[in-house]
């Protein structure tokens, strides 16, 4: 099932179907969100009105988290099976996850000013989660320091599943040190401790972060594939000015989509 | 006080609150418009390498 998926012309074909109700649905649950984060979700007794950073701010960091997840899959994927499809999910997923973590960042500054006294601590959780954006920084300048796309690719693989060990860190940092930051309060055993009025605010922003997300992965393999199609086509027209095209095409396509 | 200015000013917190959301929306709808600009520059040239053949 997977590996019929994985087929590049197959993935064009599904995800040019897909891409569309996507964005749809992101936008709409989006809107929904922030309707929610900033019209009906109250104030809380302590934080007052700067809980409203909490509905971007969360998600972000859950995306961030999510999103390297997926940047590890894909690139062990590529890294065992050789698949370029898995190669091209793990380098296009990379930015958008470096900038959910950014959003995740600069939000949390943002709230820590008025609720910590700081814009920043070198607390656990903030230090883990800034190490996670060098990560995807690193992974991403790591692929692109090569002429050979494969070696590239190989080295930011390596270094994604490395960065693995993080992902731990970051979500028990605040079980494991005595941080600034509050311990879980939604995905914990015993069910979440926050409102319901201020839960689903931030759950349905998760979604459409989620949705977000997916829909931009989608967008940015197709660009990857039409990128390295593009590719094989120019250095398939030297050859094919001295050879039949039939048989000059194939061969140089194949080399260039390593 | 009008309720639109009242809630506008997030009960003195507005200039932490607003920039958190300006942020995350430029930094994502920033990507989303980055990655589909990308997208729709590969398709045409990539329509471009497959119609006109003597170019290439």
């Amino acid at each position: 099932m997977l590996t019929r998926l994985a087929n590049p012309a197959r993935f064009m074909r599904l995800s040019g179907a897909l891409v569309l109700p996507l964005a749809v649905a992101a936008a709409v649950v989006l809107a929904i969100g922030l309707y929610l984060a900033l019209f009906v979700a109250p104030p809380d007794y302590q934080q007052g009105e700067t809980v409203k950073i909490m509905f971007v701010h969360v998600p972000a960091a859950w995306m961030a988290l999510l999103v390297y997840f997926v940047v590890a899959v894909a690139s062990g994927v590529a890294l065992v099976w050789k698949h370029p499809l898995a190669e091209i999910a793990a380098q296009q997923a990379a930015p958008l996850g470096a900038a959910f973590t950014l959003v995740c960042l600069v939000t949390g500054s943002l709230w820590g000013r008025p609720m910590w006294g700081t814009w920043w601590a070198w607390d656990a959780r903030m230090t883990s989660v800034l190490v996670l954006f060098f990560l995807y920084l690193g992974y991403i300048a790591l692929v692109n320091a090569f002429d050979d796309m494969g070696r590239g690719s190989r080295a930011g693989s390596v270094l994604a599943l490395v960065g693995v060990v993080n992902l731990p860190i970051i979500k028990f940092s605040v079980d494991w040190w005595n941080t600034l930051h509050q311990s879980e309060s939604v995905f914990r055993a015993g069910g979440p401790t926050i409102d319901p009025s201020m839960l689903w605010p931030l759950l349905i922003m998760a979604v459409g972060y989620l949705l977000l997300f997916q829909t931009l992965l989608l967008v940015r393999m197709r660009a990857a594939l039409n990128e390295r199609k593009a590719r094989a086509l120019r250095l398939a027209a030297p050859q094919r000015r001295i050879a039949p095209p039939a048989a000059a095409a194939p061969h140089a396509a194949m080399k260039a989509l390593r | 006080m009008s309720a639109l200015q009242h809630w506008a000013e997030m009960g003195g917190y507005a200039v932490f609150v607003w920039p958190a959301y300006a942020v995350a929306l430029g930094v994502l709808g920033g990507i989303a418009v980055q990655s589909w600009w990308r997208y729709r520059a590969s398709s045409r040239e990539l329509d471009r390498l497959q119609r006109t053949p003597s170019e290439r």
